[in-house]
């Protein structure tokens, strides 16, 4: 049988890992931008050093945990309603 | 003088000659109607017309002005994307289903008056229902009744709020309603029913996933966001609103995160999606319509190409769970490019349509100094590149290897997906042609260096959440279950009414029966002379009083279930129901 050509970059996890290195990289320079960028907001806290990776951060932990507890109180088997 | 017509009557008269097609001819047929219905676009002059007499009142086709113009076009640009993508489909019924769906879509667009608003609005919900029952699996039948059901009764509040409103205002044409007094919160519950706002959502992730895979594309196009045209009509800067929208941006979000069926959790993020058009409109001020109706646009093109991605992977594999997938970027890297650059979009990365456009509304809401609507619209912000833009293309193509090795899907579907990640793309780098059509002028700046800045730390920050959440084992797995939602309140009371009108209700039938049936028994030993009197006076009594009212009861009640065979019945409560309520309200007056 031919074999079907396929992608496979993702599978060694040493790739796996340098991937996320160059992310944190990026992370990091976002950070120190932050100083530098001329800043307007509408809101006092807009212009605070790095609120919104502070506040993105949060949200994503938060929405996590909200939606673990949800997941207690309307999960259900799957065939509830049958 | 206009010599040219409305261009729903393209669409909905056109549909119908498609069976007549065959092969090739079929398929160009199919591609000519949007390009016919845009051509006709370009030429309708701004103003008032196609008007027709109708008894005492007047029928208006075609008011066209930016607002309406700015959908119209999105609408048909949809509808010649998403018909590239169907066109290997051999079901012609879905092919007229999905024309009549858009014709409704570009009548409610242009409808000047509220009669034939809500014909083209009831086109929209029965032409629809097509498109999922047109998938013929079991849970698509008993989802397609759920939702006739729910539209049946949002079409019910609509024309009882027209039939009153007309009633007081003694015209049928319509631009700013408002919320004032009955007739005017009737018609807003019809809207907002099909704008998905809480708690009259359920509809949507109940329905949608179970549509077939090219019905969904139109589903997500079109309904809602004729609905967020039709309230930026009707109800801008009503301050309920922007509380209802900064609500429907949050509460999805959870859902998302543990719903299992892909397709489901991008009902969920359209629901979160539609809520931060509904804000806008709600915050009422140019630039948040302006951002609203810019939003729609964009967003039609990413979550349509988000259900094209998914829906590819349904029609490759045959299965959507996120407990069944994964690893699919290996042999569909096509699809899966396609559904990253959805999922940028519908996050707002700089470079792609949600920056330029959602980005308004988020300023509109500090422009007016509304601070926890700010937290709000930008926790959901986060929220949603949470959900559409990692968990749906993750646990699709990458994740854990399913093992599944599907090819990538026909040409047509490629080509369609192409077209829709262009314009994603396009719009994010070069947002013009778009804030030039859009209904008020556009004064607003999305590129500059901090509102970048501040849009990625939001989002990568999310995505530092995410990776560390999934690295050290606390990310809720994909399980398979039913979630509730508030339909649980109308399917499991509904049943447990059907359930005590049947029960609890005959068994006091019978017991009234075995009581009298000991009576009579008892009278007849003890006074033999009046036998007769008394069996006739309780055989009077207790046929026509007790023990018929439950039966009859019973026999009325039993009918309204849940399930397909009882549809016609159903309708015809709700119609009576209707009627009568209708009755009493204009007596009242």
């Amino acid at each position: 049988m031919k074999k079907r050509k396929e992608l496979s970059f993702l599978d060694p996890p040493e790739n796996r890992a340098k991937i996320r290195r160059y992310f944190y990289i990026g992370l990091l320079i976002l950070l120190i931008l932050d100083f530098f960028v001329p800043k307007h907001g509408h809101f006092s806290w807009e212009i605070a050093p790095e609120f919104f990776a502070v506040y993105g951060f949060l949200a994503c932990v938060t929405l996590i945990f909200i939606a673990k507890a949800l997941r207690f109180f309307v999960g259900r088997k799957e065939d509830y309603y049958d | 003088m206009i010599n040219i017509v409305p261009p729903a009557a393209i669409f909905i008269i056109g549909a119908f000659l498609i069976p007549l097609l065959k092969g090739r001819l079929k398929s160009l047929y199919m591609l000519l109607l949007p390009a016919l219905a845009l051509i006709d676009l370009f030429n309708m002059p701004k103003g008032k017309y196609w008007i027709i007499k109708f008894l005492d009142y007047n029928l208006i086709f075609g008011r066209v002005d930016n607002l309406s113009m700015i959908f119209a076009y999105i609408f048909v640009l949809i509808t010649f994307i998403g018909i590239i993508y169907a066109l290997h489909v051999k079901d012609d019924m879905q092919h007229i289903a999905a024309f009549c769906y858009a014709g409704g879509a570009l009548g409610v667009t242009f409808a000047g008056d509220l009669f034939s608003l809500y014909v083209f609005w009831e086109i929209l919900a029965i032409a629809s229902l097509f498109l999922i029952w047109a998938r013929r699996t079991d849970s698509a039948r008993k989802a397609g009744f759920r939702y006739f059901l729910w539209h049946f009764f949002g079409g019910i509040c609509l024309l009882a709020g027209i039939i009153l409103y007309v009633h007081n205002k003694g015209t049928t044409e319509f631009g700013y309603i408002g919320l004032s007094d009955l007739s005017t919160y009737l018609i807003f519950i019809g809207f907002c029913l099909n704008a998905v706002v809480f708690p009259l959502h359920p509809w949507l992730p109940d329905a949608y996933p179970e549509a077939t895979v090219t019905g969904a594309v139109f589903m997500s196009a079109l309904t809602t966001k004729s609905a967020v045209y039709i309230l930026a009509r009707t109800f801008p800067g009503e301050a309920i609103l922007i509380w209802a929208g900064a609500f429907m941006t949050c509460f999805p979000i959870f859902y998302a995160v543990i719903v299992n069926d892909m397709r489901r959790v991008l009902g969920y993020s359209l629901i979160n999606q539609v809520g931060f058009m509904v804000c806008g409109i709600g915050i009422g001020t140019q630039l948040a319509i302006n951002g609203a109706v810019s939003h729609a646009f964009a967003h039609i093109i990413y979550k349509a190409l988000l259900f094209m991605s998914t829906g590819a992977v349904l029609y490759q594999t045959g299965k959507i769970n996120g407990t069944d997938l994964g690893g699919l970027y290996k042999t569909m890297p096509f699809t899966a490019v396609c559904c990253i650059i959805a999922a940028a979009s519908i996050s707002g990365f700089p470079l792609t349509s949600g920056f330029t456009t959602k980005s308004m509304t988020l300023t509109a809401a500090a422009k007016q100094h509304l601070p926890i609507i700010w937290f709000m619209l930008y926790y959901a912000s986060a929220g949603v590149f949470h959900h559409a833009g990692i968990k749906v293309p993750y646990f699709t193509f990458f994740g854990e290897d399913s093992g599944i090795r599907a090819k990538e899907p026909p040409i047509n579907m490629r080509i369609a997906m192409g077209i829709a990640a262009f314009i994603c793309i396009f719009l994010g780098v070069y947002p013009y042609p778009l804030y030039k059509i859009l209904p008020y002028p556009v004064d607003y700046v999305p590129y500059t260096a901090f509102h970048v800045l501040s849009m990625l730390q939001l989002l990568m920050f999310g995505a530092l959440a995410f990776t560390l959440l999934i690295l050290s084992g606390y990310y809720p797995p994909e399980k398979r279950e039913a979630c509730l939602d508030t339909d649980w309140l109308v399917r499991m009371l509904g049943r447990r009414f059907v359930w005590l009108c049947q029960k609890p209700v005959v068994a006091f039938g019978n017991l009234i029966e075995r009581i009298s049936l000991r009576t009579a028994r008892a009278s007849s030993k003890s006074l033999p002379g009046g036998v007769m009197v008394c069996e006739d006076w309780i055989d009077k009594f207790y046929h026509v009083g007790l023990k018929s009212t439950p039966t009859i009861i019973y026999n009325w009640v039993k009918h309204l279930r849940t399930e397909m065979g009882y549809l016609p019945w159903n309708l015809a409560y709700v119609l009576i129901c209707f009627i009568g309520f209708l009755f009493i309200m204009l007596l009242w007056r």
